[in-house]
């Protein structure tokens, strides 16, 4: 079976004046459909770096990333945002909601890059808002609501173009354990629903739920547990 | 996607409002100082045009110059005499030429002293072709007739005006330097200062009250083929009539369409310089807009990155910000057009007080929707750079920005 997304010896090296430091050493992962996987490892070792690897958002220095079979290195810009925009949901710890606009426009901007008829934006982003549980706070903004429906706005947000997988990158750090593990339990549905799920937590009860663990130390993989 | 687009500059906007009002102070500056100006001079040059019109383009103007002073002045040596007239006369394609007087005086009425304009008409039948060229209407009494000697017909603000508080009536009687007539008519206000404040005689008492001989201070001669043709061979008769060299002429025949032109080019010049000015607070308008547009993009990079993140293209967040400072732009000009209006408004009801009705705004629709569309340019102009900045930001450089 042709993984989702796989990571061919990637490096990523960053250079500040004369210092290089190299965020990835030549890391290999594949995803596959419906997996849910996990990366941990201490701060400063490589996971947001490498996340933003498997959802495409940066460029590898030097190794190879591919998105459903596709090289992305050979993709223009506006394919490669498109086809991001389709395949891939991100979560953020910082929920990044956009602040002048209200849960059913946040949740919609999406749909509008993929050029979705409003029609079917405004009943789809509705529907999504429902199944977050935030029915009755579709028309609030971001600074009306509290860090766990933001969270759970930018969860529906993520799922707005039906992705095959959703990118979570601490998606629980900003918020108190009982409304984090609401969150978590969330995506844990989700998973089971079919969803692709890679997720960066430092989380024990994601450890429980994850079918596999990555450990990143100094930007290596220095451990994969399956269950 | 464009109203989407639009819906979330808008969002944007509100957010910032103090600065948004700030920033689009500097584009509404500019377009009400042009739309102000523009209206003006162009309602100055549709009623310039319009008096013109009503003069016809067939009629000559001839007058002395050279000499001293102003033609017409006491102190101008050159005059022309009632011999030029019947030579103007003559000439083929004339059909009629009148002349007219014109000087100073000093009247006294409702035991007030004034000097102001006396004009010397002629009361037979060339007094219709004057008429043509000066366009008074008669709004009260009569107008001058054959054997008004000691007969006046008043310029609008003299009878009305504050000069000679309270208002002047038919049958009142004025002396003019020292003589007494009496008014018999009133012109309707023409608009003019000048024309409103004159004083009108006939000749024959204008020449005995003044002293003048066989003067003329304008003649004015209708032709009845090309007005141009006409001139030059008025130019050559009264030459040699008047004996002088071609290029040295003491006279000046000038026909309306001279004017019209000569009119028509200083106000060009004028409007030119006015919306050169006014241009120039547009540029300061546009930079503030690019400022502003640059901090907005800093201030938004982690919301371009999530943007990107959520799938939007390069040309995407490129036409996000350049729609909002179009909008600003836009928003701006919208604003300034209003102000614009209503400064041109209040500058024609403030020269109408002073007697001059020459000066109406204009408000032609090419006038709004340019000043629109050239300030939502100038927003959009000035978005290219910080919208381009934005676009090529990195998505995750982006995201990680505080
Ligand atoms: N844009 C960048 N420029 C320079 N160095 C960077 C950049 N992004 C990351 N790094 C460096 O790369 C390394 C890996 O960073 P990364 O953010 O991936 O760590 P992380 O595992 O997500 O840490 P944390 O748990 O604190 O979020 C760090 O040393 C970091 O300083
Ligand atoms: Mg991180």
């Amino acid at each position: 079976m042709q993984p989702i997304i796989e990571l061919k010896d990637v490096w990523k090296i960053y250079e500040i004046g004369s210092v290089k430091i190299n965020a990835l050493q030549g890391i290999n992962i594949k995803v596959n459909k419906g997996e849910f996987v996990s990366v941990q490892g201490p701060s400063g070792s490589g996971k947001s770096t490498a996340l933003n690897m498997l959802g495409s958002l940066d460029i590898p220095t030097k190794g190879t990333v591919y998105l459903d079979g596709h090289d992305i290195s050979k993709l223009t810009e506006s394919n490669l945002a498109t086809i991001r925009g389709k395949k891939i949901g991100f979560v953020f710890q910082q929920f990044n909601l956009i602040n002048t606009l209200t849960a059913k426009e946040n949740v919609m901007l999406p749909m509008i890059f993929q050029g979705v008829e409003k029609e079917e934006r405004v009943k789809k982003a509705e529907e999504l808002l429902k199944i977050v549980d935030l029915q009755d706070r579709m028309d609030n903004r971001p600074t009306e609501m509290s860090g766990g429906q933001q969270q759970r706005v930018a969860i529906a947000r993520a799922l707005a173009n039906d992705p095959e997988v959703i990118l979570a990158d601490e998606p629980t750090g900003n918020l108190d354990s009982k409304t984090g593990v609401s969150v978590m339990d969330f995506l844990h549905k989700l998973n089971k629903e079919g969803k692709t799920i890679i997720m960066v937590t430092h989380d024990e009860y994601t450890a429980k739920n994850a079918d596999r663990i990555e450990y990143l130390v100094d930007g290596e993989i220095t451990k994969t547990v399956k269950k | 996607m464009i109203d989407e687009f639009i819906k979330l500059s808008i969002g944007t906007l509100r957010k910032r409002k103090l600065r948004s009002w700030l920033t689009m102070l500097g584009i509404f500056i500019g377009i009400a100082a042009i739309v102000s100006l523009i209206s003006l001079g162009q309602g100055l040059k549709i009623s310039v045009e319009e008096e013109f019109a009503k003069l016809g383009t067939d009629k000559l103007l001839i007058q002395a110059k050279g000499g001293f002073g102003p033609p017409g002045s006491d102190l101008s040596t050159n005059y022309l005499a009632d011999d030029d007239l019947r030579v103007i006369e003559s000439v083929l394609g004339v059909d009629e030429a009148a002349g007219l007087l014109s000087g100073s005086v000093k009247v006294e009425a409702n035991d007030k002293v004034r000097y102001t304009y006396l004009a010397g008409m002629p009361t037979d039948k060339s007094l219709s072709l004057i008429k043509e060229f000066m366009y008074f209407k008669v709004e009260e009494g009569r107008e001058l007739k054959d054997g008004d000697k000691h007969k006046v017909v008043l310029g609008n603000r003299i009878a009305k005006g504050d000069l000679f508080k309270p208002n002047l009536k038919i049958r009142d009687r004025i002396e003019l330097n020292g003589e007494s007539f009496k008014v018999v008519g009133i012109y309707e206000a023409i608009g003019s200062s000048q024309d409103d404040s004159s004083i009108f005689i006939s000749e024959d008492a204008y020449r005995e009250l003044l002293d003048e001989d066989d003067k003329w201070d304008i003649i004015i001669a209708k032709a009845s083929q090309d007005p141009d043709v006409v001139a030059d061979r008025i130019e050559k008769k009264l030459r040699k009539h008047r004996n002088v060299e071609e290029g040295k002429e003491d006279f000046e025949v000038s026909t309306t369409a001279e004017f019209l032109d000569a009119v028509t080019n200083v106000l060009g010049i004028l409007n030119v310089f006015l919306v050169g000015i006014a241009g120039i607070s547009l540029i300061v308008g546009g930079i503030g807009i690019m400022n502003t547009m640059y901090t907005s993009v800093l201030e938004r990079t982690q919301e371009v990155g999530v943007m990107k993140a959520i799938g939007a293209k390069n040309r995407d967040v490129w036409a996000i910000f350049l729609i909002e400072s179009g909008i600003l732009g836009f928003l701006g000009g919208l604003i300034g057009v209003i102000i614009g209006v209503v400064v041109a408004k209040l500058a024609e009801f403030i020269i109408a007080q002073t007697g001059n009705s020459i000066i109406k705004a204009a408000m032609p629709w090419w006038l709004i929707v340019g000043a629109l569309l050239f300030s939502f340019l100038v927003g959009a102009v000035s978005g290219v750079a910080p919208a381009y900045r934005a676009s090529k930001l990195k998505p995750t450089e982006a995201l990680r920005y505080e």
